[in-house]
């Protein structure tokens, strides 16, 4: 677990997100402070419509804030140029979706190597390295299997391999078990408690499911657009 | 990324299949009409390319294409010959004449009288028989498929009678001939007979053949006899593109087969960019999570660009490799034009290049503006 002392992998100061204007103005954030700490897996909870999706998209460097301070693993992302937050996002942030989106196209293991393609990985070598990333995670028999082929949980393990085999340093993933039972679900939440922190990697979740409550090391509670507890507070963290 | 893109353009066989398919249609259409009106233009000038032998053809000023016929004086004849840096000139009469057949029917024939002494313009392939036969008295040669449309499912037999303008016409040979833009049968006959065949009139002349000494360009040769005569001289390449520019202009038929063209164009154009917008759309969450990775607008332009670039290269072989096969299918049957010059290819591919860019612009739009964030919404 983290310490108070050290420097938070996501820093936000009176982060600030609307949409729209005039009457049709939506304050969708207002005013969130938040850190997140290297090597611990941040829990954001709350009701629908409370913010949790446009701040992880924020923190991804996927939406531009209103106003505020967005600093990433040391960088002002919302004073970034878009090309250098597509470079950004492509080299230090994972991503795993409630959807999977994995491209139905591709095989298990050339969907897990897309991060590396895009790096500019050669094919060959990012298949490579995508198969020992899915061996990590028991997929590796399946390396060559079509999405369409694997169950749900199969397919978010596929997801979470491709979030990790360009070895991020932050991991956002939006409701990674809504889609899966209990039993997948736990699965998921284990792996992601085991492989994805370690490295001193961040991780931070949306979630709306309350069984996976107990894997995160920070549980953030929002609502109406604000941070109202983090629980436990970086105080008890650290007495820990 | 290029093997992904390809990978999620073939990846639903079905779709793939349908936005090909509305591109081979569109590029199958296009191809085939403009073959077809390329084919019927150059059956306009079949006569002129037939005709061989002679590099100038002299005529009337006013006249506009090869059957509109306006007869000289013989005179022209020996005006012609005069002008300094001409070789030889011969007369053509060319016209229209009626044939009745044993059982009392008449069909309408095109007449072609070549000089009596030099044979220029004869045709260059006799099926049977040889240009030397014209000489016998009353002899005529006519095209294969003449006999056919003349005696439909009948051997050819040589010796075989008909009339015309009351005179009797004896067939004495059986030659090869491009087919006409009339689809009349063409007679070969001597100038002599000819005017016998052809109803009466006071100049009987249609065309004067010439050709130019060794020394003198073909084209200079054409603007003396201008200048000396006041009649109009050009050479057979000249004279063909004036036929041809006369149909183009003064008929319909560009206009007829320039609807179709555009309505393949249309019609492509929009199964294939509804069918590709639909592919985009399906796959937006996809693309959306590609950028979300770090794929740039770029990438992605990239991407739609080679999936297009890909449907564009093979609908387009396989339009018009179908139409190809269309044009070498029915290449025997006399009555169709079909011409497929390097030109229809061309225009043709360009066609398709524009059937691919209007249809993945929309998709190109749609991808552009794509915030990332969609892969957020469950």
């Amino acid at each position: 677990m983290a310490t108070v002392d050290k420097q938070p992998a996501i820093r936000c100061r009176n982060l600030v997100k609307e949409y729209g204007s005039g009457n049709s103005l939506v304050r969708a954030l207002r005013g969130v402070d938040l850190d997140v700490y290297a090597g611990e897996l941040t829990l954001m909870v709350g009701p629908s419509g409370c913010g949790k999706t446009t701040l992880l998209s924020v923190v991804a460097g996927i939406l531009e804030p209103t106003s505020g301070e967005v600093d990433v693993l040391g960088t002002d992302i919302a004073r970034m140029a878009q090309w250098r937050k597509v470079k950004f996002r492509r080299d230090n942030i994972g991503f795993v979706f409630q959807q999977y989106n994995l491209l139905p196209a591709l095989t298990a293991a050339e969907n897990v190597s897309v991060p590396l393609i895009l790096a500019g990985v050669p094919k060959r070598k990012a298949v490579e390295a995508a198969i020992k990333m899915l061996n990590q995670m028991d997929m590796g028999s399946r390396a060559h299997a079509l999405p369409s082929k694997l169950s749900g949980g199969q397919q978010q393990r596929v997801a979470i391999a491709r979030a990790l085999v360009h070895h991020p340093q932050l991991l956002v993933c939006d409701e990674p078990t809504s889609a899966l039972d209990a039993k997948t679900g736990h699965t998921i939440m284990e792996i992601l408690r085991n492989v994805a922190v370690e490295g001193d990697r961040a991780v931070i979740i949306v979630t709306h499911d309350s069984r996976v409550l107990e894997f995160g090391d920070r549980i953030a509670r929002m609502e109406d657009g604000h941070i109202v507890s983090v629980s436990p507070e970086a105080a008890t963290i650290a007495a820990h | 990324m290029s093997w992904v893109a390809l990978r999620m353009l073939t990846g639903n066989r079905a779709k793939f299949m349908g936005i090909v398919l509305g591109v081979t249609f569109a590029a199958l259409l296009i191809a085939q009409q403009a073959s077809i009106f390329c084919g019927l233009m150059l059956m306009t000038t079949s006569q002129i390319r037939d005709i061989q032998g002679a590099q100038i053809w002299v005529m009337d000023p006013n006249v506009q294409f090869i059957d509109d016929i306006k007869p000289m004086s013989e005179v022209e004849l020996f005006r012609v010959r005069g002008v300094p840096g001409v070789e030889w000139a011969v007369r053509l009469y060319k016209g229209l004449s009626r044939a009745k057949l044993d059982d009392g029917t008449f069909q309408q024939v095109i007449l072609l009288g070549l000089d009596d002494a030099s044979m220029v313009g004869a045709p260059s392939e006799m099926i049977y028989g040889s240009i030397a036969d014209l000489r016998r008295p009353d002899a005529i040669i006519m095209d294969e498929n003449g006999y056919g449309q003349l005696w439909p499912g009948e051997k050819f037999q040589p010796g075989k009678v008909f009339e015309m303008n009351d005179r009797r016409a004896q067939i004495v040979g059986l030659c090869k001939a491009r087919p006409t833009f009339q689809t009349f049968p063409v007679v070969y006959t001597r100038y002599s007979q000819a005017t016998k065949f052809a109803p009466p009139e006071r100049k009987m002349m249609s065309f004067v053949l010439a050709n130019p000494q060794p020394n003198v360009p073909v084209e200079e040769a054409c603007r003396r006899i201008i200048d000396q005569t006041g009649l109009q001289a050009m050479t057979n390449e000249a004279f063909a593109w004036k036929t041809i520019n006369y149909y183009m202009l003064k008929t319909g038929i560009p206009i007829n087969f320039g609807i179709t063209v555009f309505l393949g164009f249309l019609v492509g154009t929009a199964i294939a960019g509804q069918t590709f917008y639909l592919f985009t759309i399906e796959n937006l969450k996809q693309f959306g999570a590609l950028k979300a990775m770090g794929a740039g607008n770029l990438k992605l332009l990239g991407m739609i660009m080679l999936q297009a670039a890909v449907v564009a290269f093979i609908g387009y072989g396989l339009g018009v490799g179908a139409a190809a096969f269309f044009g070498h299918m029915t290449g025997g049957t006399s009555q169709l034009a079909y011409f497929m010059p390097w030109e229809v290819l061309w225009g043709t591919g360009v066609a398709v290049v524009l059937i691919s860019i209007l249809s993945s612009l929309l998709c190109i739009r749609r991808v552009m503006v794509l915030e990332p964030a969609i892969v957020f919404q469950g």
